[in-house]
């Protein structure tokens, strides 16, 4: 039995059995942040909020919401949207929260990008991430399918049809992953259970995982800069807080997170109240009809583009795209062969090509929105060629990078 | 007694992932819901009508004299299901893409699938990409003037042996 002296106060009695003053050290005064920053490095503390949103917001949805073929229709759009009191408030979250999610997303890898956040023992927090948006992006299909409206039917349809791989034919693998030859109460209901419980724990302990794998390597800074944490900590805890190039977490760099944060929730917030429709597929207000598949199906925006690289070819070659798309993100740390974690306006040829692709994925995505006919089948073939061919180009152009002295 | 332990948990591991698997199989009762009869009397002349069979659309469309021309001059005929006097479409009416349903257009006498822009002929074969094959046909039995799906008849077969069509 360790030793135990009477508690002076409760803080005392908490710290002697669970060291809360060392607790609080480590995850909080004495985790540094660089001072060069912007803003945009708020938007990981954003993505947490948002996630607690939909947490909250996602409880109150179960109180009513029924699992049923038959009855999650309506307890969705009828009882939820016009009997529970407020039930339209947590839907407007929920469904809100779910776009917007993938908004902040996007800026945080883009940001990452621009940095060269995931290089030089930044690489596991890339991978991190990367699991965190491919989590995400299942959390959002099993969430789509709970209204099972016509959206959620064909969508589901289509999206679990992918899995025969094409011309390997795998229809056993289709019909286990439904239950059933076709969408029905089986999909239904393991697609509710992976949406309200396995994979929110899953996005739970990467967010840990996230979080962790930040702890040794620190965040970036605006100019790549090495810093020596250890050095410029030193500064700041004897008082020479002008002359250190960082400051604690908490609580000074956690009030400016939060200043963003507040930003964002007054935009988010105004959306909720006055522009959610953007978040809610007119197409999912008619229930689930097995014997009709609606005039256009297109994913929710945020998967526009990757579907926009799947469509324009035959069933085979779609599929090697649209899973190379998947994947290749995960691997940039190891096709960027350049030596330089900086900003990419200081790296030559490799701002040319972050620009390209931010500008390629957005007219993938506008693409994917469009029916596939005429000069929009065209413009997206060239656009997802013009993806797959910047990801063949980036190990070249990196590898002639030169290194750039401080 | 490191060695023994992972001889043990891997069992253990080894068989609950089976048990996990067995658990999203679909359910017997599922499996076994089963067969469609149709009366082939009941059709008319170029007018699409969708059955259901195992919860999917399936498509008959009764050809008319200017259809069967066309399938003979196409070498489609093969596609084709003989019921007395007369030729008949029966597929599944999932587009072989990706699985959407295709909407008939009587007067141009061709199917449209506007998931991707898929088109199919008037015997439900592939005109235009993505989709890699022309739609599938179910296991039929032709019986007198009716037709049972989810039985396979000697005709099915002969269409599965010949590649016309590919199991579902
Ligand atoms: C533990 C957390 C969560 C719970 C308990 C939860 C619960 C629910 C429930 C019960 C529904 C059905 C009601 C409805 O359609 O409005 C739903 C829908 C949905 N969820 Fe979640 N959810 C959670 C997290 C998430 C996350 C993280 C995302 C995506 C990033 C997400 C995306 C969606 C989407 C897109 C819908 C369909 C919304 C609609 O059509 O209105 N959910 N969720
Ligand atoms: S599902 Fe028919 S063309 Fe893709």
């Amino acid at each position: 039995m360790a030793h135990f002296e009477k508690a002076t106060s409760l803080h005392d009695w908490l710290n002697q059995r669970l060291a809360i003053d060392t607790l609080r050290r480590v995850l909080a005064t004495e985790y540094w942040i660089p001072k060069n920053i912007n803003f945009l490095w708020a938007m990981g503390m954003v993505l947490a909020i948002t996630f607690g949103m939909l947490l909250i917001s996602g409880i109150f949805l179960l109180m009513y919401y029924q699992p049923n073929v038959d009855l999650a229709f309506d307890s969705v759009n009828y009882t939820i949207m016009k009997e529970v009191e407020f039930g339209w408030l947590w839907r407007h979250v929920h469904g809100v929260a779910a776009s917007v999610v993938f908004l902040i997303i996007y800026i945080h890898m883009f940001t990452g990008i621009y940095y060269g956040s995931y290089k030089k023992g930044r690489e596991l927090i890339w991978i991190s991430g990367m699991l965190l948006f491919v989590t995400f992006s299942a959390e959002a299909f099993s969430g789509y399918m709970l209204p099972w409206g016509q959206m959620s039917y064909w969508a589901g349809m289509v999206i679990t049809n992918l899995f025969s791989l094409g011309d390997l034919h795998l229809n056993g693998l289709v019909e286990w992953i439904r239950g059933d030859y076709v969408p029905g109460q089986a999909f239904l209901n393991r697609f509710f259970m992976l949406h309200v419980l396995l994979l929110p724990l899953v996005i739970i302990a990467l967010i840990g995982l996230h979080f962790g794998t930040l702890r040794i390597p620190h965040v970036n800074n605006q100019e790549g800069e090495e810093i020596d944490f250890d050095e410029e900590a030193a500064k700041y805890k004897a008082g020479k807080k002008k002359e250190a190039k960082v400051i604690a977490f908490a609580n000074d760099f956690l009030a400016k997170d939060m200043f963003v944060v507040s930003i964002f929730l007054i935009f988010f917030f105004y959306l909720v109240f006055y522009h959610y429709e953007f978040a809610m597929d007119p197409v999912n207000f008619d229930p689930a009809d097995p014997l009709k598949t609606p005039e256009h199906i297109y994913p929710e925006w945020y998967f526009l583009w990757s579907y926009e690289i799947l469509r324009p070819f035959s069933t085979n070659v779609g599929l090697i795209a649209f899973g190379f798309a998947q994947v290749i993100f995960f691997l940039l740390p190891f096709l960027d062969r350049s030596p330089n974690a900086k900003p990419a306006h200081k790296r030559g040829l490799f701002f040319y090509w972050f620009w390209a692709l931010v500008i390629d994925m957005i007219v993938l995505t506008a693409m994917g929105k469009l029916p596939p006919e005429g000069i929009f089948s065209t413009i997206g073939l060239y656009a997802a060629l013009t993806f797959i061919g910047l990801w063949i180009i980036l190990p070249i152009i990196t590898k002639m990078e030169k290194e750039v002295k401080e | 007694m490191g060695k023994a332990f992972g001889a043990v948990a891997s069992v253990g591991a080894v068989a609950t992932l089976y048990a996990m698997k067995k658990t999203w199989d679909p359910l017997p009762s599922v499996k076994a819901a089963g067969f469609t009869t149709l009366d082939m009397s009941a059709y008319e002349d170029n007018k699409l009508v969708t059955e259901k069979w195992r919860g999917k659309p399936i498509f008959v469309l009764k050809q008319s004299p200017e259809m069967v021309e066309y399938a003979k001059k196409k070498d489609e005929l093969k596609r084709l299901i003989k019921v007395g006097n007369d030729y008949f479409m029966i597929v599944v009416g999932l587009c072989t893409h990706l699985g959407c349903i295709p909407g008939y257009r009587p007067e141009r006498k061709d199917f449209l699938c506007a998931c991707h822009g898929g088109q199919y002929d008037s015997t439900a074969e592939v005109t235009k990409a993505p989709p890699p094959r022309g739609l599938d046909i179910p296991p039929f039995k032709v019986d007198g003037m009716k037709v049972v799906l989810g039985e396979e008849g000697p005709e099915y077969k002969k269409m599965l042996q010949d590649g016309i069509t590919l199991p579902v």
